[in-house]
């Protein structure tokens, strides 16, 4: 249970960082928060040459709003996120996953960056990200590229990320007026990775018809699901449960999920039905009304 | 590189080490300081039994390198009492028999220490939530929750 030998560099600034990573990228592991990377080196489940420390890197943190987006560099803490008046008013949607994410212990060093770059299946930020069709933003000594979700989530913990490039930022647009969103997930105990979670946005139009509607869905596939057509067999009809359960139906029946030591293939298809329905109530209970209380559970 | 020269301030205390890089903060504690407070469960972030403060903030001090803990001001455990007098916190603990074989406990009165700083009123719901990272086989949770709920009243009065 102690990590294995590595040469450890502590670039203090981006183009060093960036610099190091273009040399030893593909034998090097970028250290964010390590709430998932040092574990993996004390069961010394990967054995990088180079660990590139990045919490001395300055700019690599901060919430913006930049135009019509939420810019969070990659190195802001979870709870920073979590607390983030800007973030509890322009994106409620990653307000109310936030403290679904491990322990306060884990969000306060852990960050947004690494836990989007770690692209755990069950993580809570890839399916919030994923749901607002959000721009991941990374930088290389070859320039910047910039990738929608479905580009960077490649599969099981890997994603387009290039051994030489690094996430800065994660991007997304913020809430439209009329917008209701909620994050709901089940886990075996409060504070582990989830069996299955859901994020949802809805907006509505000034009739109180559906807009536009967006879903993803954690721990049924090798990256965050985002049933698009079920998403908008409600877009056009007015919210209601028999349209939330019509929803549910698509999103269970696209799901070709995983059984394991967990829970089951049929299980999980459950559970991402009834927490679709569930989680689309919520959101179109919350358009124009009350903001999601942090501590509300499923 | 593979080791670094760190300072670091625990308790109020600086000292300047060298250590390998790859030693967790948690090993810093115990092998290199000698304050063996600190204790160890799973070394992976599921116990919460070396939770440390760091800068004010309640973490891990397995999920963490030594190394990048210089420049810091640390809390551990054998910082709460004032010579043999617990407490306010420590001494709720003992009151309401908080603690049975202690294992756990260190990393409880860390986290505690933080959570009653920025909520020193909460409700018994808020303490459940706070002390969820961290696990205690032998009391059931509900006589810590009963010693942090003590705590609090104790600290709001005075």
């Amino acid at each position: 249970m102690k990590p294995p030998r590595f040469d450890y560099v502590l670039p203090r600034s981006l183009d060093e960082a960036l610099s190091v990573l273009a040399e030893h990228g593909d034998q090097a592991k970028v250290l964010a928060g390590g709430q998932s990377l040092v574990p993996l080196l004390n069961f010394r489940l990967v054995r990088p040459a180079y660990l590139v420390d990045l919490n001395e890197v300055p700019g690599l943190d901060g919430i913006r709003l930049d135009g019509g987006r939420l810019a969070i560099g990659a190195m802001t803490r979870q709870r920073v996120a979590e607390t983030s008046p800007l973030v509890r008013e322009r994106c409620p949607l990653m307000a109310e996953a936030m403290p679904q994410i491990g322990h306060v212990q884990i969000r306060n060093r852990g960050t947004v960056g690494g836990s989007l770059a770690h692209a755990d299946p069950a993580g809570e930020l890839p399916a919030v990200v994923a749901a607002l069709d959000g721009e991941l933003v990374l930088r290389s000594r070859r320039g910047e590229r910039r990738l929608t979700p479905q580009q960077f989530f490649v599969a099981y913990l890997t994603t387009a990320v290039e051994p030489d490039e690094l996430l800065v930022e994660a991007r997304v647009p913020v809430a439209p007026p009329r917008t209701g969103t909620a994050f709901m997930e089940v886990s075996r105990r409060h504070g582990d990775f989830a069996l299955v979670g859901v994020a949802v946005t809805l907006t509505l139009d000034d009739a109180g018809v559906c807009k536009a509607c967006s879903l993803a869905i954690t721990g049924v596939g090798p990256t965050p699901v985002v049933p698009r057509e079920a998403a908008g067999a409600l877009v056009g009809v007015k919210p209601s449960p028999d349209a939330f359960e019509n929803v549910a139906r698509r999103v269970a029946g696209a799901l070709t999920p995983d059984s394991d030591l967990h829970a089951s293939s049929d299980y999980r298809k459950h559970l991402a039905g009834v927490l679709t329905q569930r989680a689309l109530a919520r959101a179109a209970g919350r358009v124009d009304g009350g903001r999601p209380a942090a501590k509300e559970r499923p | 590189m593979t080791e670094r020269t760190i300072r670091v301030t625990v308790n109020g205390r600086t000292y300047e080490k060298t250590v390998e890089v790859r030693k967790t903060l948690a090993d810093f504690l115990r092998d290199d300081l000698d304050l063996t407070g600190t204790h160890l469960g799973c070394e992976h972030g599921v116990c919460g039994a070396c939770t440390i403060v760091l800068d004010g903030a309640a973490v891990r001090s397995c999920l963490m390198f030594a190394a990048q803990a210089h420049g810091r001001e640390l809390q551990t455990v054998e910082g709460l009492a004032d010579g043999d007098r617990l407490n306010p916190l420590q001494e709720a603990f003992r009151q309401h028999h908080g603690l049975q074989c202690g294992f756990c406990t260190p990393g409880f009165l860390m986290t505690l220490t933080c959570f009653l700083r920025e909520c020193p009123n909460p409700t018994e719901a808020e303490v459940r939530e706070a002390i969820a990272g961290n696990l205690c086989r032998c009391t059931g949770y509900k006589n810590i929750v009963a010693a942090a709920l003590a705590a609090a009243s104790t600290s709001t009065r005075s």
